[in-house]
């Protein structure tokens, strides 16, 4: 089918998605049926290639930090903002940004896609630089084991054309750095110290191994303070202020850095790098805070154990109030033996507030096991929400939410305070 | 000053057989017996360990095809030791890969054959597909059992075992016949997590009630309050498969 003809249907489509409200798929699903050539020819054309940013957690913040240190740079860059991170969800933002001839006004594109689709992905659009963030016990039940997803990101690998940017900290994809031939691998990674604070799901119990140090990498992260952070980019130690809080949004920050400098090499402006990184904020749930009377109350978005404890390590308890709002639907995953592999003991001397929830007995059970005290259960997202707000009226709060949560309490919240759209 | 009667509860391969939760078994034990008012004595075993002389609650968990291949040579070396504290009656709880491990072989769908300890008169053959999601099964001692199963392995019993419930809703151990787990002795191997003790207290006591009455000769229980773990298992039971 002529190209200016799936793009003016699918233009259409979208069209009427948008005004029906929803279903960002749709238009790509529709694409994807009556041309499927049409994501990988309008992909083609861009001068500075295909970016994939795949991984278990983080992929949404790092994608837009990708994005934000590229524009940066001066690049024109395409992304698939709308959170649907499948190939026609790929195919959906694509229609949203051709011209009607189908021409991509963009010099490179960053796309974010999850391990199961990425590597159906990769079979289609050779991306020409892969970053690899992390694998964890993210969503077993949909993908089975955490071996199986590393292999879908060996995948991702070994289809990438010219460079892997690859977590030195992660012994998995380490693995797949070290076992890789014909392509560059770049690695980012932490100073010994921050380490420490970042467990593994292979250790979690037990004690850190030491960091393979012997391993170079492009982009460290050496320290933290407040909100700054110092960075070594190709040995060269750089300081900047951040917007972005918690540890590991901020190594998430070095992955993209890595990711920038594999693409610019000799052309890097750092710079403006460091001027973008200062500037990146969080994508929406990934800390963000909003103003409830007065007092800032932030949406940690959890959604396993890894990402929760270190969401939990690197966010003080004190003098914040404390929510956890646990749901089990099918983006949530439906298996709650997680939260028995997150530890909560930085909550027992402040105890939780509120807990919430389809799953709020599964989760005042683990807290009750682990010796903190909780305040109220009350499994209504809405009920705990307003409870939670004129209880601790006058502290900060902090509520730990996994996605359909989440997704549910920004809508409760938005008729009390300003809440970014989700785009 | 008094000195409380000490259990010792030995977690098996805590660094490589450790997933879905299991922590949450060892936690649950270790808590409700101090409730119940003894000193726990955590103890874990990891490959190339001196196996210990006395246990009385032995713990595994589940793992990755790499987990189960770096504990395996260890696992055949302690096996006789394992073999001889379930004769004695001593209470053991494995989940998921070790629950196939005690058993005589697993069979990968690829035809390779891993030897198993023989501890518990079961088989296992690799499926093509992976049971996953919320189950409930049902056993006269334990009433309704509530977890989450996630494995490709089928399991058969042999004819002198018997499962540690019957299926309600979910797969169990093969989706055939409608067992899920086994009961041997004071051994307990089933493919529930979720973590299983935490919403099933029941079990978690009976281990802990065999082991104490194997060495010390009796138990009395603690009234202990579970209305958190009903309430738990009371959405539980209602929530999509």
């Amino acid at each position: 089918m002529p190209k200016a003809i799936t793009t003016i249907f699918g233009k259409a489509v979208r069209q009427v998605a948008l005004l029906r409200g929803g279903g960002s798929a749709l238009p790509g699903l529709f694409v994807e049926k009556i041309d499927s050539s049409f994501v990988p020819d309008t992909l083609s054309q861009l001068p500075r290639g295909v970016v994939l940013v795949s991984g278990t957690n983080g992929k949404t913040t790092t994608t837009k930090m990708v994005v934000e240190l590229l524009k940066g740079q001066g690049l024109k860059v395409f992304t698939n903002r709308t959170g649907s991170n499948f190939v026609r969800g790929v195919a959906a933002a694509l229609l949203g940004e051709v011209n009607l001839k189908g021409e991509l006004d963009a010099d490179i594109a960053v796309l974010e896609l999850d391990e199961a689709h990425a590597v159906k992905f990769v079979e289609i659009i050779k991306p020409r630089y892969s970053l690899l963030l992390n694998v964890m016990r993210d969503q077993l039940d949909r993908f089975g084991e955490i071996d199986t997803t590393a292999r879908m990101l060996r995948a991702i690998a070994e289809n990438t054309t010219e460079t892997v940017i690859v977590n030195r900290e992660d012994p998995r994809l380490r693995a797949i750095g070290e076992g890789i031939a014909g392509k560059d691998v770049s690695y980012f990674g932490l100073s010994a110290e921050l380490l420490k604070e970042f467990p593994s799901d292979d250790d979690m119990r037990s004690g850190r191994p030491a960091s393979e140090n012997s391993l170079p990498a492009t982009v460290t992260l050496n320290s933290i303070d407040d909100d700054t952070a110092e960075f070594e980019i190709n040995n060269k130690k750089y300081q900047t202020s951040l917007q972005l809080r918690g540890v590991y949004n901020i190594y998430n920050a070095a992955a993209a850095m890595a990711t920038t400098l594999a693409i610019q090499k000799d052309e890097l402006n750092t710079d403006k790098l460091m001027e973008s990184l200062a500037q990146v904020r969080p994508a929406f749930g990934r800390g963000e805070s909003l103003t409830v009377n007065g007092q800032p109350l932030e949406l940690v978005l959890v959604k396993n154990p890894a990402g929760f404890r270190l969401s939990l390590s690197s966010f003080d308890p004190k003098g914040y109030a404390t929510m956890i709002a646990v749901n089990d639907n099918y983006a949530d995953g439906r298996d709650m033996s997680w939260l028995w592999d997150v530890d909560f003991d930085s909550l027992r001397e402040n105890g939780a507030s509120h807990i919430t929830g389809v799953r709020a007995y599964d989760m005042a059970l683990r807290l009750y096991y682990e010796e903190v005290t909780v305040a109220s259960i009350e499994p209504s997202l809405g009920l705990a929400l307003s409870d939670f707000i004129k209880q601790n009226q006058d502290l900060p709060k902090r509520i730990y939410c996994t996605y359909t949560a989440m997704l549910a309490l920004r809508r409760e919240l938005s008729k009390i305070t300003d809440v970014e759209a989700i785009s | 000053m008094s000195h409380k009667k000490e259990l010792i509860i030995l977690q098996l391969y805590p660094r490589d057989m450790n997933i879905y939760g299991d922590w949450g078994n060892t936690l649950v034990l270790k808590k409700r017996a101090e409730q119940h008012g003894y000193q726990v004595r955590l103890l874990e075993h990891n490959p190339g360990d001196k196996f210990p002389e006395q246990v009385d609650i032995v713990v595994g968990g589940g793992g990755q095809d790499s987990g189960q291949l770096a504990i395996q040579d260890d696992l055949a070396s302690i096996g006789p030791d394992l073999i001889e504290l379930a004769e004695r009656g001593t209470s053991m709880l494995v989940i998921c890969g070790l629950y196939q491990l005690f058993g005589k072989f697993f069979k990968t769908i690829d035809g390779t054959v891993i030897p198993g300890i023989g501890l518990l008169d079961i088989e296992t053959v690799g499926g093509q597909e992976r049971l996953i999601g919320n189950i409930t099964t049902y056993s006269d001692e334990f009433g309704e059992i509530i977890g989450y199963e996630n494995h490709s392995g089928l399991t058969t019993l042999g004819r002198g075992v018997k499962p540690l419930g019957v299926v309600r809703k979910g797969a169990g151990n093969n989706g055939q016949d409608d067992g899920e787990g086994v009961h041997w002795r004071n051994v307990i191997g089933t493919y529930l997590h979720g973590s299983l003790l935490p919403k099933n207290p029941k079990i978690a006591d009976y281990l802990i009630a065999e082991a104490a009455a194997k060495r010390y000769g009796s138990f009395t229980p603690a009234d202990i309050d579970d209305s958190l773990a009903e309430q738990a298992r009371r959405v539980a039971i209602n929530r999509p498969r």
